[in-house]
Parts: structure tokens; C-alpha cells; sequence
């Protein structure tokens, strides 16, 4: 679904050119999950923006569906992929209403019926119809990620583009949505590109996993490996340390105190 | 010698908004004991509100009342506006989450650090120089010299951080606040500020209170951890203890933490309950 092929991407030129994206490559089938794990500044999201159409080239071959993706994209091409970003509040226009936000999305696909695709889209990422005609900063940050969702499904794409999509949540909040994202990749075989630092939240949305450092992708894993062996790339090896020093015990039964003497 | 505890109880914050009052922190109480302690809790908890009470830092529309609130030998409730300026930095220090908001953008490095220590003690030219350059050496700023005339926009965001820690322990007070330390770096930056604050908490006989959304994270920084939700305390344990929580929302939250799988992602068997939209 996703083919990427010597992907390099250049910011700047002389002595602040800066190449944050050397030679990339990986491929995802169609229903397939990767994780783009690393550090900030590791040119994960970049390689992100460039599936977007953010981001020019400066080498490398990028195609989506089998197709070639050129400087300029076709209309089919633009409604194959979506992206939802970090911060809600950052993506959505803070003076446009739900309604306003999904329906411009609906309009800038061409989409025919723009009513029913609204509606099935907010049904969907699960927005509560009440708050279809609410400002942003009227509702919760999760509500608000909920529309962000909603408006990358609105024309049914089949690649989302998941840029660090619950780091901006609460823990409790985050579950929710990350439970309905991976149902929505196992039951309508939405194909995901997810970018995040948080390496825990790869295996719930993600099949594989890519690590990346300074611009390159280091190691690469499927997540059902997780369980019996480490990763080899030294820095690899290194996130998966940190990730697990910080995890916290599942909760478990309390235990129940018993007072009094036990009869000898 | 040991900084000495807070001791704070039945504290509630109330926000009033026209007619409206919202109760933002309701009757808590707790005695601060541990060098390391953790106050958890989502967004709307009241955690940011308690951590501002504790360094007489509410917004003008809030109103606070306590039974007892006692840092050492000072009662908090008694301290006239005045005290309070006098008390905080010296004896309480707080660090924000992002130290491009709360450090001035025109003001060099190292004035505002000698600034910090200029308000509780005198500095003459040549004792501030030193001052300047110790108190980053000991954030680990290898190159104090060139951060010190540098703009707080041409240090990273890790580099910020630590800025603000010596700013907060400039005055070298005994309990040290800090909202959100490390959720604005990422994990390998975390560490070390974190390492950072852990030698700093043992060299200086300080204590902490680590506010913060991370559980995993503070639960293995911090001793003890306090856990607020919609304004009341539901847990007081040591961190170990978390898992076996029995409230039923700390067990909530702790089931709703993400895991590396050991076995496969099994996301059925977290209980998250309370209806989704």
C-alpha cells in the first residue's frame, strides 16, 4: 500500500543544509501497521509530511496504492491519504464549528455527497452528533482528537497517517482511542503509518516497527517479535530499555489482610 | 539535615466565575514525608491547583481555605503577601513545564540567574560571576560561560530545563515544586533530567513534589505518589504500592497505561470503564 524507496529529504543549503531523511526505505501492505519510533529531531515526522505532500523530496521514490506519487497529486491521490495530527487544537480552525471543519474537508475532496460522508465519518471516530455545532474550545481534548480523526476519515481513505495521535491525552482518554484505532485498522482495513516516540502505544496500532536515528531508519522489527527478543541495533535496544525502566507493574488483586493469631 | 515536611490539611481551592464556584481541590490532605514524592493526575484533577496553593501562587479568582498548612516551622496560613514573596524561591522553589514560557525571552542566562539569588541574598559583582557559573555547573552545563550570555530562545529545550532548575534552586530552598518537569523532552532527555534532580535531591537535603500525568514515570522517580481526580485525593501510598490500589480509578488509570507487550497487546484485559462517546 505504502512503497517508499531511497527517500531522502534536505532542509536548507550551504553550510545550514541539514539532511534529516538519508536514503529511507520500507513498505507497508494494505491493512499493515508501521511505527515510525525515535527520538525528536530523528526525521521520523518528516518522512510522514512527505506521504502527506508537506514535504518535498530531495531523492527517492514514494508510492501509494501502486502508484507513483508525483510533485503534483491527483484528487484520488489526495483522498487515499490522511493525516491526524498531535495537537487537536493546532489542526482544527479555532473559529470554525465540527460542522464547519468536516464539511470544508468534504468540499476540498469533491466529495459528491458531502452530507452522508460527514455524518458517517463523525459516526465513525464516534463524535457525539451533539457536538456538531460546537467550537473547538467547547470541547475536551479528547472530543477535539475525535474530530481531528473524523475529518481525516470523512473522504474514506484507506492510509492514515498517525502523527504521535493520543500523546496530547490523558491516560484514560488515550486507551479509548487507541482501542478504536486498532479496530478500525482490523475492521476496515485502514493501512497505518504512525509516528511516535512512545514505543509502548506501536504494538496496540502497528504490526511493525522501524526505529529511527539521525535521518536513518537503524532497526526494524514485527511486534509479535517484542515478546521473545530484544532488538540487535545497540540505540534499538537502547529505547526498549528506557521504555520498560518507566513501565509500571499491571494492577493486581489487593491483598487481603487478615487480623488475629493463627492457632498453633 | 532533613528539609523539613509540609503538612497540609483538609486544603480545598474554589474558583468562582461569576456566579458559578467550582471546587477545584476538596478537603485534601496529606503530610509531605518522603525526599521524593509524586502527585498524579489527569487533566481537571485539581494537581496543578494544589501545587500552586502550596507556594501561595492561585490566580485572583480563586479562593483557598485550610485547617492546617505547615512547611518546617512557617505557617502557611498566617503569611501576609509580603511573607510569601519572602518565602518562595527561598523556601519553596517550583519549576515549570516549558522553560520557553517561563524564562524572560530578553533577559541573558545568566542575569536572570543571578537575578533569582540577588532577591534573597546579596551579590556583589565578582560573588554573582561565581554564583552564575557554579549553579549551572551543577545542572551539568559543561560550558557555563557561553550559556550564561546566551538568550533563553538560543538554548535547546533540554538545555531550558536545566536553566530553570538552577534557577529554582538558586535561592536554595528545601522543597522544590515541579509541574510537568519532563513532559515537554523526550525520553532519553528525560532520563537525565531526572538523574539530574535525583543528585540534586540527595546533595541538597531537598525535598520534591513531582506533579505530574506520567504514572509510570514518577512512579519509578518518586517514593511516595499521590493520586488527585476531580479534586479529591484517592490514593496516598508508596509507589510500589500503586498496583495494588484499591480505588477503583487508580486502578482504572493503571490499567489504561500502554505496555511493551511480554506477551501480545492485549487490550481487552485492561478495564477501562465509564461510558465512551
Amino acid at each position: 500500500m505504502i512503497d517508499v524507496s531511497g527517500l531522502s529529504v534536505i532542509f536548507g543549503r550551504g553550510q545550514r543544509r541539514i539532511e534529516a531523511v538519508s536514503d529511507v526505505s520500507f513498505a507497508v501492505p494494505p491493512g499493515g501497521g508501521l511505527a515510525l519510533v525515535g527520538e525528536s529531531g530523528s526525521g521520523k515526522s518528516t518522512v510522514l509530511r512527505c506521504l502527506a505532500g508537506l514535504e518535498h523530496a530531495a531523492s527517492g521514490h514514494l508510492s501509494l496504492g501502486g502508484e507513483r506519487l508525483g510533485a503534483r497529486r491527483t484528487h484520488a491521490q489526495r483522498r487515499m491519504v490522511q493525516m491526524v495530527f498531535q495537537d487537536p487544537f493546532g489542526s482544527l480552525h479555532p473559529r470554525h464549528t465540527v460542522d464547519v471543519a468536516l464539511r470544508q474537508a468534504a468540499a476540498a475532496l469533491g466529495l459528491a455527497d458531502r452530507e452522508a460522508c460527514v455524518r458517517r465519518a463523525m459516526d465513525m471516530a464516534r463524535v457525539p452528533a451533539a457536538l456538531r455545532f460546537r467550537f473547538p474550545h467547547e470541547i475536551s481534548g479528547g472530543q477535539r482528537q475525535r474530530v481531528a480523526l473524523a475529518r481525516a476519515l470523512v473522504g474514506s481513505p484507506q492510509v492514515l497517517l498517525l502523527d504521535e495521535p493520543t500523546s496530547a491525552l490523558d491516560l484514560t482518554t488515550q486507551h479509548g482511542l487507541l482501542e478504536q484505532l486498532s479496530e478500525f485498522r482490523r475492521d476496515e482495513g485502514l493501512t497505518y503509518l504512525l509516528v511516535t516516540h512512545d514505543l509502548a502505544i506501536a504494538p496496540i496500532l502497528c504490526d511493525r516497527i522501524a526505529i529511527m536515528q539521525a535521518g536513518r531508519i537503524v532497526d526494524e522489527m514485527t511486534c509479535a517479535s517484542l515478546a521473545d527478543r530484544e532488538p540487535t541495533h545497540p540505540y534499538a535496544a537502547r529505547l526498549f530499555r528506557l521504555a520498560r525502566e518507566t513501565e509500571l507493574a499491571r494492577p493486581t488483586t489487593p491483598g487481603i489482610r487478615m487480623e488475629g493469631q493463627v492457632a498453633r | 539535615m532533613p528539609a523539613p515536611v509540609l503538612d497540609v490539611e483538609r486544603l480545598t481551592v474554589t474558583y468562582r466565575d461569576g456566579a458559578d464556584t467550582h471546587v477545584a481541590v476538596r478537603d485534601v490532605s496529606f503530610r509531605l514525608t518522603a525526599q521524593k514524592t509524586a502527585l498524579i493526575g489527569e487533566s481537571g484533577s485539581g494537581k496543578t491547583s494544589l501545587g500552586r496553593a502550596l507556594v501561595g501562587l492561585l490566580p485572583s479568582g480563586a479562593a483557598w481555605t485550610a485547617e492546617r498548612m505547615v512547611l518546617g516551622e512557617i505557617d502557611l496560613l498566617r503569611l501576609s503577601a509580603e511573607q510569601w514573596r519572602r518565602l518562595r524561591g527561598r523556601r519553596v522553589g517550583m519549576i515549570l513545564q516549558d522553560p520557553r514560557h517561563s524564562l524572560n525571552p530578553g533577559m541573558r542566562i545568566g542575569r536572570q540567574l543571578a537575578e533569582a539569588r540577588s532577591v534573597h541574598f546579596p551579590l556583589d559583582r565578582r560573588s554573582r560571576r561565581s554564583f552564575v557559573f557554579d549553579a549551572l555547573e551543577s545542572v551539568r552545563i559543561r560550558d557555563p560561560e557561553r550559556v550564561a550570555r546566551q538568550y533563553p530562545h538560543q538554548v535547546s529545550g533540554g538545555m531550558g530545563q536545566r536553566v530553570m532548575i538552577a534557577m529554582a534552586l538558586a535561592a536554595e530552598p528545601e522543597l522544590l515544586i515541579a509541574d510537568e518537569p519532563t513532559s515537554a523532552i523526550d525520553a532519553e532527555l528525560r532520563r537525565e533530567i531526572l538523574s539530574l534532580l535525583d543528585v540534586l535531591v540527595r546533595e541538597r537535603s531537598l525535598r520534591i513534589l513531582m506533579i505530574s500525568h506520567d504514572l509510570g514515570l514518577v512512579a519509578h522517580f518518586c517514593q511516595r505518589a499521590l493520586v488527585m481526580k476531580d479534586g479529591e485525593l484517592r490514593e496516598d501510598c508508596a509507589s510500589e504500592d500503586l498496583a495494588q490500589s484499591s480505588d477503583p480509578y487508580v486502578r482504572t488509570l493503571i490499567a489504561a497505561a500502554p505496555r511493551l507487550p511480554s506477551a501480545p497487546p492485549d487490550l481487552a484485559a485492561a478495564d477501562v470503564g465509564g461510558p465512551r462517546p
